[in-house]
């Protein structure tokens, strides 16, 4: 039930937090009760941001609907297309050539690194560190420079179509990521010693936000979130897709589940995706970038899942198909929105500042909750 | 005991607070680290890679000839109905009435440069341009015609 903003019988403050919020990060809109400056129940607000991807997929054919789930976790769009022309592979039962597989991970886990990397100084912006911002966005340049030359957008790619890639990777592709490797060994140390080491950080962080294991599991978290509170879901693990199987990378998995354990989830996660990186850099195998289809795809009438690690957690696409042009439905599971759900549980209890931090350490992306 | 925690704890604050000073210091002093372009101002300079999506444009030979040939593929393979070709029926020297473009519409202020047109055409006819300052005060202004007047095919595309 929505409370009226003002104060209760109890004495108790309702306030409003956004929709328009800078710590919130998009239109995230929060009505939090306050005991004084304890936060006794957060009730987060959606719709701000809806756009009705699954009903509009309705109406596109399978290869349009892949382009809207760029625009839901927009700092994951390769991962997001990767689970969808995934899910219309399985039906057209497509075998993807070994080149365009290797590639999809390689974007993938570049992805991955910037919207970590985003991440990381946003969550610092947070907390009040204002500089990391600036580091993190010299680093996530360089990524977007490699996208925009090799799929041709900087965010919104839509490089992944049923069948393999749209392109083949740019020859600059190689010498770039072998650029963005090297520098980004070299400043990753940096961010450790900016903002991991700080004392402030610490305090701030540190024991605060806790999310058991069982509460994880509960209320479906997924992702670095949950798996800071030892929870092993990585999908790339857990029920591995494409090419993961093969790799040698590690699941990292917190004890704590406090927000300093989701920091650090995060940042291992990044040194983790420059092993996979490394890996297979130098290994793209020769091939074609894209299987041989029919101008007009239609997916066999059948039920068809398929899911992801995206940078959030674990995303999956659910379709259903009746034999025709365009899917009979389409449901996605992003993670934000089970993420979020949890906030409320978290943030009881805690104070209000470090809802912020909480929040960030969350790693929302409103567009995902709310699509 | 609580005093000692509580001074080394202070100490310890100010050892990272100088970790970071240092690190300010350190760009403060390596200009080479700078890497903030000066974005209007530099436009004369400014290179985008060739597979930039901005907007869609129709090639044109010198001799205002394009290779569209009114086939709307490319309109059924847009998601947002951003392209609309308009056809008309032409006589060619052998008298068969022959299918060719009238208007190719193109409403950029739909388009959501998704690429699948651009994959869809059979005869390359569009591709994509690296122009992105599409900012205009009328939205009119953005539907445009993307064949030039009194073009015409390009001889041998079918």
């Amino acid at each position: 039930m929505v409370e009226e903003i003002g104060t209760t019988d109890k004495g108790e403050l309702i306030i409003n937090v956004g929709p328009q919020h800078p710590a919130t990060h998009g239109v995230l809109h929060l009505v939090i009760t306050l005991d004084g400056e304890t936060v006794r129940k957060v009730e987060p607000h959606l719709g701000y941001i809806h756009r009705s991807i699954e009903k509009m997929s309705e109406s596109l054919s399978y290869r349009q609907f892949i382009y809207a789930t760029s625009r839901m976790d927009y700092l994951s769009a390769h991962i997001n297309n990767h689970a969808c022309a995934m899910a219309v592979e399985k039906g057209l039962q497509l075998e993807v050539p070994e080149r365009a597989q290797v590639i999809r991970v390689l974007m993938g886990e570049l992805t991955r690194i910037a919207s970590h990397v985003l991440w990381w100084g946003a969550m610092a912006m947070d907390i009040g560190a204002f500089t990391p911002f600036f580091h993190a966005f010299r680093e996530r340049e360089m990524i977007n420079d490699i996208m925009e030359e090799s799929c041709g957008a900087r965010l919104t790619m839509n490089y992944m179509v049923p069948g393999g890639v749209m392109y083949d990777i740019h020859p600059n592709f190689h010498r770039r990521v072998k650029e963005f490797i090297a520098q980004f060994k070299r400043k990753l140390p940096e961010y450790d010693e900016l903002v991991t080491g700080n004392t402030i950080f610490r305090a701030r962080t540190r024991g605060v936000g806790v999310l058991s294991k069982e509460d994880a599991i509960s209320y479906g978290c997924s992702g670095p979130t949950g798996r800071a509170s030892g929870v092993d879901c990585d999908i790339r693990k857990v029920q591995p897709y494409g090419i993961y199987d093969r790799l040698d990378f590690q699941q990292i998995i917190g004890t704590e589940g406090d927000t300093y354990s989701r920091y650090l989830v995060r940042m291992q996660e990044m040194r983790q995706s420059l092993h996979i990186i490394e890996q297979l850099i130098d290994n793209i195998p020769e091939g074609d970038f894209q299987a041989k289809t029919k101008a007009v795809l239609k997916v066999p009438k059948g039920e068809y899942y398929s899911r992801v690690e995206t940078a959030r957690g674990d995303f999956g696409v659910y379709l259903v198909s009746e034999g025709g042009l365009t899917p009979y439905r389409i449901k996605y599971r992003s993670p934000g929105f089970s993420n979020l759900s949890a906030l409320d549980h978290t943030v009881r209890g805690q104070k209000i500042g470090d809802l912020v931090a909480i929040m960030g350490s969350f790693d929302l992306v409103i567009p995902d909750i709310d699509r | 005991m609580f005093l000692t925690r509580y001074f080394s704890e202070i100490a310890e604050a100010v050892g990272s607070l100088l970790k970071g000073m240092r690190m300010t210091g350190y760009y403060f002093t390596h200009h080479k680290e700078i890497i903030t372009q000066q974005y209007p101002d530099n436009r004369a300079t400014l290179v985008l890679p060739e597979r930039f999506r901005g907007e869609v444009v129709m090639t044109h030979t010198d001799n205002n000839e394009h290779r569209c040939t009114g086939c709307t593929a490319c309109e059924l393979a847009c998601p947002n109905g951003t392209i609309k070709v308009v056809t008309k029926f032409e006589v060619n020297a052998e008298g068969k009435k022959k299918k060719a473009v009238d208007k190719f519409v193109y409403h950029l202020e739909l388009c959501t440069m998704c690429n699948l047109c651009i994959e869809a055409c059979p005869t390359d006819a569009i591709r994509m341009a690296q122009t992105f300052e599409h900012s205009v005060y009328d939205r009119s202004q953005l539907t445009r015609i993307l064949n030039k007047p009194d073009s015409k095919l390009q001889e041998g595309v079918e």
